[in-house]
Parts: structure tokens; sequence; C-alpha cells
């Protein structure tokens, strides 16, 4: 199931709606890329909240993709992780390394809107 | 109880369908919100290790009595190549595939119970099972 990605102002939302294959989460990677060059968006949110599985894949996906879009200007939040998901993360060893996470779509917002402003935009 | 459910595995679309399963059967036995995405957790490690390895193999899961203890079991098998050497296999960081080198030994730290088996050749066989603590 491809994730729909939306455009609110200069950031990009893509909001997970179910349980993602590999080849979908290699495609919200290829959508977000393209798109925040598109929009010249300057920071992405991936809402994880319908998320129930957070394993080793989607995990390396999500670093992928805010490596990625970093590289094209623009900061990824990863937001939405559910409490079980983050208990079932940390013992399997899986870290999200130097990628944000904020607990919603609202503190996402403000993060990516302090990171922006500070940036001078 | 006898109740089994296998599920193949030959895609990424079937590691999704055995960790639905196990989170089904898991929460017919009467597992907590945390236990079952716990038990999802490993069965999707356990299938993307053989997708990654075997290229295709079988996850069985089924209830588990053990005396008084109760839970669930996941059978992994493949057909693959098998592992050489297990036990490093079994360490943290060490991988051989595209993974983070956290499927068998995450998977483990997962489980209260993992069992592993390889004959190269042959293939490889991973038993892991889950109590439920009342």
């Amino acid at each position: 199931m491809r994730v729909p990605i939306h455009k609110q102002g200069s950031y990009l939302i893509a909001s997970i709606q179910a349980a993602l294959t590999d080849a979908d989460l290699l495609q919200l990677q290829d959508d977000l890329s393209s798109k925040v060059g598109r929009y010249r968006s300057r920071g992405a949110i991936v809402d994880v909240t319908a998320l129930d599985v957070m394993d080793s894949f989607a995990v390396r996906t999500l670093r992928s993709i805010a490596h990625m879009l970093r590289l094209r200007g623009a900061e990824t939040v990863i937001v939405g992780i559910q409490p079980e998901v983050a208990f079932a993360m940390v013992q399997l060893g899986l870290t999200l390394e130097d990628v944000a996470t904020a607990l919603d779509l609202e503190e996402g917002l403000a993060y990516l809107d302090t990171l922006t402003k500070k940036s001078g935009s | 109880m006898e109740k089994e459910i296998a599920v193949g595995i030959k895609s990424d679309t079937d590691i999704v369908a055995a960790r639905e399963q196990g989170r089904c059967l898991a929460e017919r036995i009467g597992f907590t919100p945390v236990e079952l995405t716990v038990i999802s957790t490993a069965i999707s490690e356990i299938a993307r290790n053989i997708i990654e390895h075997a290229k295709s193999g079988e996850i069985v899961l089924s209830e588990y009595q053990n005396g008084t203890k109760h839970g669930i079991q996941i059978t992994a098998s493949d057909q693959g190549p098998g592992i050489p050497d297990v036990n490093r296999a079994m360490q943290d960081d060490y991988s051989t595939g595209k993974g983070l080198g956290l499927g068998l030994p995450g998977s483990k730290r997962l489980m209260d119970e993992f069992e592993i088996q390889s004959h190269v050749g042959q293939g490889t066989v991973v038993v892991m099972r889950k109590w439920k603590y009342l």
C-alpha cells in the first residue's frame, strides 16, 4: 500500500496507514526524496502511529530516508512510535541513531519550525 | 491446542502475513499488547532471515503447553545454504545479509526460548517460544 504524502506549507507529511511491506517502505523513500525536490520542502514528517511493528528493515529504511532528505536539504522527524513498538525496538537493539523523533504530529511540526527558523528561512 | 498455522515465506509480503498471523494467534492465547508487538517483531526478523539467506521457507505458529507453562511456539525452517558458524551468527553486529545484523540475536532477546539448528547445505530450523505470565 502506497503511503499518502501531503504537502503542508514547506513541509511534507507522510501518514502511514497500515502495515508496510519492504517494497512499500522503499517506495516511500523514493516518493519523499522526489517530492522534497518538487515542492522545495524544508522538512518531512513520517507518521508511524499506525505501525504495530518496526523491525530492522523498517528502522534501516527510516534512517536512510532521513539521511537522503538531509542531503536534499530537508530535515526529517519520525512521529508516533507506539510505546509497545518502542519497547520491542529497544529489546531488539534497534536505534534511529541521529534521526529526530517526536511524540506526535503536533510536536513534530513544532520541532521542524524551530529547526527551519534557526537556519534563517 | 494442536492448532498450527503454516505460512509460506517467499517474498516481503509473506513477512507481513506471518507476523499478522502470529499476532492473531498470540492475541487468542491472551498475551498483553506489549507481548504481541514483541512476538510480531521477532517473527518479522526471523522471516526476514529466511528471505535474505534462503530465499524461501516456512513459518509454523502454534499454541504451546509445557507443564504449567503456556504460550506460543514459532518454528522457522528453510532448505537454504545453512549457517557455517551458528555461534558467530548469534552475535550482535554479525551480519552477512542486508539487515543490521540483529536478526537472530535480537529475536532471541525478544523471546523466552530460542533454539537454532543449522546444517551447511541442508538448511536452518529456528524454534522460539514465548510464555504467557499470569
